[in-house]
């Protein structure tokens, strides 16, 4: 504490003001009166009343969420056995190619995923819409549930599925049973992940949609290039708070299961 | 054959959507645009076997490579691409380091919610934190304003659609990538050894070159790295903040493939653009690795 300056004092409030304020102004001209964005002309929620009776904006949410679910989902089992198999499976025939192909997405520019994927879909001649937007969700944010949930794997105590195998489980109840419940916190934070990234992503969406489906990213992106509109900011100003209440009810949830988690350990190593 | 099937599904997803695709972008790469659907030839025809193998193999080439080194756009492109990369990762890392310091130096019980407020841009969509600058920097926009009611400039600045917003962009957005590791860098550090290096006569600034910038190091690169190979291949910030004048690779290839649709062209520009890459990609892994066994 000695060392806190007023060096630091004011390199943290100017951080964070730099962080927040574009998006306070954002959520503030979201009630402007004004069609213009820039000019204050009073309070009021015309836009949020626009918004909800604009069918279009309501179909592309709709599909942006459907796409996200369904993704974040196949994500989720998918990289979970991914980061079982790079853990704990051992050496294999072609482990290598499996982590490249694992560590590779994350640093891929979005720009080649999504030109790769619509050659690829339109080389085998599938439709597109929903489910390929879906494939290619899938694709990158399981490499992403597969780096959070290995790295909870890696310090995982080994020895509780040996006991639990030892004790008659096959190992499929092992996992059910004794690793599951340990590693859920990683599972859930990568579900979560892969669900965010889905909902966020505009370029590769943008390459493997068709004409049918139509996620919020791609309509936000084709009317912000106009210009600036409220009613893009009331959206904008929705989905913060969205966000907000999620990652905080979130943060507030594990930090109780970490306490009771340290509680239930402290239990357990009290001497019978 | 539990093992198998585990190891068989994630495999081949990754294989079929991963590693397929982009052997299909290679090839396509080295085709000729054609007028026909889709737009390029030679198609591969398997129904004649090992002479259409041999006719496939034999219309490839690297025409569209050898185009790319003839029109300068794309020299242009690619190295304004790496320029702006570099540029924003040292302004990125200029302006981080003294927020991840403050936050190392805080008082134990508020790093946790200062640790929050620095990932809760990240959850928060990336098109509306670029879209929250378009207001901003507007002709008629709020920092125009502010300017001008300051007295500082007597007629607005034209920032939107100039390198200038790009630069600000993705400062701003990317800038929790350069936080958290130089954050968690320096949270490890001992504090006893800026106490040791100052009772030896170390001023408190050259205690902070030799110990601090050292021992914060790994912080340092593994951040720089996050920043930069992301943003070379970056799409929505030049197109949405950027100008005419802003050329940047993943902008153009966007457009090659859907305002031209040569669908060749495109590929030979990401084949490039990933050639680019594994240079960086291969010494952030190095670095990454020294880190993980320095601590194992």
């Amino acid at each position: 504490m000695k060392r806190f300056s007023w060096f630091n004092a004011t390199s943290l409030t100017l951080g964070f003001a730099f962080l927040y304020v574009p998006m306070i102004i954002l959520v503030v001209y979201s009630f402007n009166a004004s069609k213009l964005v820039t000019v204050w002309a009073g309070f009021s929620t015309q836009w949020y009343g626009e918004l909800i009776r604009n069918e279009e904006f309501l179909n592309a949410a709709w599909v942006t969420i459907k796409v996200a679910v369904m993704s974040s989902t196949i994500a989720t089992v998918l990289g979970t056995m991914a980061a079982y198999v790079l853990v704990r499976a051992g050496r294999f025939n072609g482990r290598t190619l499996f982590s490249g192909m694992i560590y590779a997405p994350l640093v891929m520019p979005e720009v080649i995923t999504g030109l790769s994927l619509l050659l690829l879909f339109i080389g085998i001649g599938l439709d597109r819409g929903v489910l390929t937007i879906v494939l290619a969700h899938t694709t990158f944010s399981m490499c992403y549930v597969s780096v959070v949930v290995s790295s909870r794997l890696v310090s995982f105590d080994k020895s509780l599925e040996e006991a639990a195998l030892d004790l008659g489980c096959s190992p499929f109840e092992a996992f059910r049973l004794v690793t599951l419940p340990i590693i859920a916190p990683a599972v859930i934070s990568g579900w979560l992940l892969a669900f965010t990234l889905s909902l966020d992503d505009l370029v590769i969406a943008s390459f493997t949609t068709g004409p049918s489906a139509t996620t919020l990213p791609i309509k936000i992106f084709s009317a912000v290039r106009l210009g600036v509109s409220p009613e893009i900011n009331a959206l904008s100003t929705i989905m913060i708070a969205i966000v907000t209440v999620g990652v905080i009810t979130a943060s507030l949830i594990t930090k109780q299961a970490a306490v009771r988690q340290a509680r239930d350990e402290r239990m357990a190593e009290r001497p019978a | 054959m539990r093992r198998f099937i585990l190891i068989a599904v994630p495999y081949l997803w990754l294989v079929a959507l991963f590693l397929i695709p982009f052997v299909i972008v290679l090839k396509i790469s080295l085709s000729d645009v054609a007028l026909a659907r889709p737009p390029y030839m030679p198609q591969l025809d398997f129904a004649a076997g090992w002479e259409g193998f041999k006719a496939f193999f034999a219309a490839l080439d690297f025409e569209n490579f050898w185009f790319l080194t003839t029109d300068d756009l794309y020299w242009k492109a690619y190295l304004s691409s790496l320029q702006i990369a570099l540029t924003s990762t040292v302004i990125t890392l200029l302006v981080g380091y003294p927020i991840a310091y403050a936050m190392a130096r805080a008082a134990p019980e508020w790093r946790p919610t200062l640790l929050m407020l620095v990932i809760l841009p990240f959850w928060t969509s990336f098109l509306i934190r670029v879209y929250a600058w378009m207001g901003i920097l507007s002709n008629e926009g709020l920092l125009n304003q502010f300017l001008l009611w300051l007295g500082l400039i007597n007629e607005p600045l034209t920032i939107l659609n100039t390198n200038t917003a790009v630069y600000i962009g993705i400062v701003y957005t990317y800038l929790p990538f350069m936080i958290l590791p130089i954050y968690s860098a320096l949270e490890r550090m001992d504090d006893s050894l800026l106490e040791a290096a100052e009772d030896l006569g170390c001023s408190r600034l050259s205690a902070f070159w030799l110990v601090t910038i050292p021992l914060s190091k790994n912080g340092i690169i593994a951040g720089c790295f996050l920043v930069f190979i992301p943003v070379i291949g970056e799409f929505v910030i030049p197109s949405l903040l950027g100008g005419s004048g802003t050329l940047m690779i993943g902008k153009v290839l966007w457009e090659e493939f859907f305002s031209n649709r040569d669908w060749p062209v495109a590929s030979a520009v990401a084949v490039i653009l990933l050639l680019i890459l594994v240079i960086p990609i291969i010494l952030f892994q190095r670095n990454e690795q020294k880190q993980r066994e320095a601590e194992g």
